[in-house]
């Protein structure tokens, strides 16, 4: 039986303020690093750990905090991306809501081992109560002395603030991020160089996700072995899934990194509606490319979905049954990602309006003999022409439903109607 | 002055006054309800920044309103995992009983609607906020009638 642990404290009425966190044991690790570990053998744990992302990337956590310079004078910065957006992903929210010190020792761990004395926490303005609970906890830790100067009696400074996104999904992607938190349009930058050389005001910057951070008291309190003991060698660790869509039981599951897909729909989350046979799911939020029926035995991990050309992405998992229209979902997510293109670059806000229109006319029937050839064109001109991965996410899903679906949507125009509507 | 006193506060957070352009268009809006031209002039007087870089915050970010917005302005999320819970229906009921269009405000002033991107709690689709309130998850018809009822009632007191 796995035992929660990123979910454990959250999943208790009231686990959010202080006392109840200290009571669970925390803030221990951030006092046994303080006072056992350098910053290099915090870096070294972590590596060790080999805990990957849980942005979407999944990114060796150690070895991108390895990346910013040791010999640079300039201020380090943490950023904590908190500005969860990616429809079908919802598990940020659910730790920030009722275990927001997990999160903020996670940050005081990063920030130590890379030398930062001032991290940002980015967290999109809609999430109010995530606010108010993380504002609370803030005030609460300098109060105790876990943030602040000279971070028990260590010589360790630290100060965490807080910056609101304003509703722009873009600014998920870290560069865009660092361009907002220094008051500019979300607009991402070209990389190299990358953020841990040349990051937020020009210095070496770091960006970890919410989940990520909240993993790090749990490694250093519980070890590398224990870690590394759950789920796959090559992506170990807990990992918080989000189900949504057609399943009988929404939510938030903590699993071991690695489930099957299957077991996590079907079992966990009870399945598809009575009467109802599930037709795809997609697994990592709106970008990543669905998986129909028959390829649910995937194991949930980086490694195994970018083997059949999807990803975990934010493991947000968005299940469509029998009853869902496949181009109306297509037509849904391409519009997400028109909406929220930035428009820096051509492929991306010219593509995706063109893409859309066609999906709109065949939704409403009005599809015409080579709309589908010229999606297929369109695709393939958007994903590895578009500035950053918003474009090449929306290209990807779109060709992936096409490529999957196909008979739906010729379907669409040959009757000149929508099956399902 | 007091907006004057918040925003420098909140300008102490960052190394430069430019970082503090967004935190200053929150506490803006929120004392003005939305951020006219002039009031963008004044942000950018307080923090002694640029107006061009004021404006092109306040016209890239979907919550900052340049124009004025309903007392209560209704967010309700269209994206897939809402849409599959028939977050389209919640949206055409919340036009016939506002008697207002998406993007539309009504002619009271009191409620502006808007259908937005996700909002991060698809466990709990179809679902909406108000204003900067705490999210309304698992929207029947019957629930949304309740909390325009509760929102009227609200502005009546």
């Amino acid at each position: 039986m796995f035992e929660k642990v990123l979910l454990k404290n959250a999943e208790k009425p009231d686990a959010h303020g202080i006392e109840a966190y200290e009571a669970a044991g925390g803030y221990q690790a951030l006092a046994k690093v303080l006072r056992e570990f350098s910053p290099d053998g915090l870096i070294q744990l972590v590596k060790d750990s080999n805990l990957k992302g849980r942005g979407g990337a999944g990114f060796p956590t150690g070895l991108k905090w390895g990346f910013v310079p040791k010999d640079s004078d300039k201020p380090k910065y943490l950023c904590c991306n908190a500005d969860e957006s990616e429809p079908g992903t919802f598990k940020d929210r659910v730790i920030m809501e009722g275990d927001p010190h997990m999160m903020l020792e996670g940050m005081a761990l990063a920030s130590y081992a890379i030398g930062a004395e001032v991290a940002y926490l980015y967290i999109r303005g809609e999430f109010v109560l995530c606010i108010e609970r993380l504002e609370t906890a803030l005030d609460e830790a300098y109060r105790k002395g876990y943030l602040g100067r000279d971070i028990l009696g260590s010589g360790f400074n630290l100060d965490i603030h807080m910056h609101l996104g304003a509703g722009a999904y873009i600014c998920g992607e870290e560069t865009a991020m660092l361009e907002s938190i220094e008051g500019r349009r979300g607009e991402p930058k070209l990389k190299p160089p990358f953020p841990a050389v040349a990051g937020l005001y020009e210095c070496p910057t770091v960006i970890n996700n919410v989940e990520t951070l909240a993993c790090l008291p749990h490694i250093v309190n519980r070890g590398v072995e224990w870690f590394r003991g759950i789920g796959p060698e090559q992506s170990p660790g807990p990992k918080l899934y989000c189900l949504s869509g057609h399943v009988q039981k929404p939510g938030v599951y903590e699993l071991p990194m690695g489930i099957s897909l299957r077991e996590l729909v079907d079992d966990h989350a009870g399945g598809a509606r009575p009467g109802r046979k599930i037709k795809a799911v997609i697994p990592g939020g709106v970008s990543a490319p669905m998986i129909p029926e028959s390829g649910l035995d995937v194991t949930m991990d980086f490694e195994s979905l970018t083997a059949i050309d999807t990803m975990l992405g934010s493991a947000g998992v968005i299940v469509l049954d029998d009853g869902d229209c496949i181009v109306r979902a297509a037509k849904n997510i391409n519009e997400f990602f028109h909406e929220e293109s930035c428009g820096k670059c051509t492929p991306c806000r010219e593509g995706l309006d063109w893409t859309g229109k066609i999906l709109h006319r065949m939704e409403a029937g009005e599809g015409r003999q080579g709309d589908l050839e010229q999606l297929d064109f369109l695709c393939g001109s958007i994903f590895g022409n578009s500035f950053c991965a918003l474009g090449d996410g929306a290209a990807w899903a779109l060709k992936a439903a096409i490529t999957q679906f196909r008979d739906e949507f010729v379907q669409h125009v040959e009757e000149g109607r929508c099956p399902f509507h | 002055m007091a907006l004057k006193n918040s925003i420098e506060e909140a300008a102490k957070r960052y190394p430069n006054p430019r970082s503090a352009i967004m935190p200053a268009l929150f506490l803006a809006q929120k004392e003005h309800g939305f951020l006219s031209g002039d009031l963008l002039k004044e942000v950018a007087g307080i923090l002694d920044v640029p107006e061009i870089w004021v404006y092109e915050v306040s016209t890239f970010y979907g919550m900052f309103h340049t124009e004025p917005v309903g007392k209560f302005h209704i967010k309700i999320c269209t994206n897939l995992s809402c849409q599959l819970l028939e977050a389209e229906s919640m949206l055409a009921h919340l036009e016939k009983k506002l008697a207002i269009e998406t993007g539309g405000t009504t002619p009271d002033g009191m409620f502006t609607l808007s259908s937005v991107e996700c909002l991060g709690a698809c466990e709990g689709a179809p679902m909406m906020q108000v204003n900067d309130g705490y999210y309304h998850m698992n929207l029947t018809t019957a629930r949304i009638d309740e909390i325009l009822d509760g929102l009227r009632k609200e502005a009546a007191e």
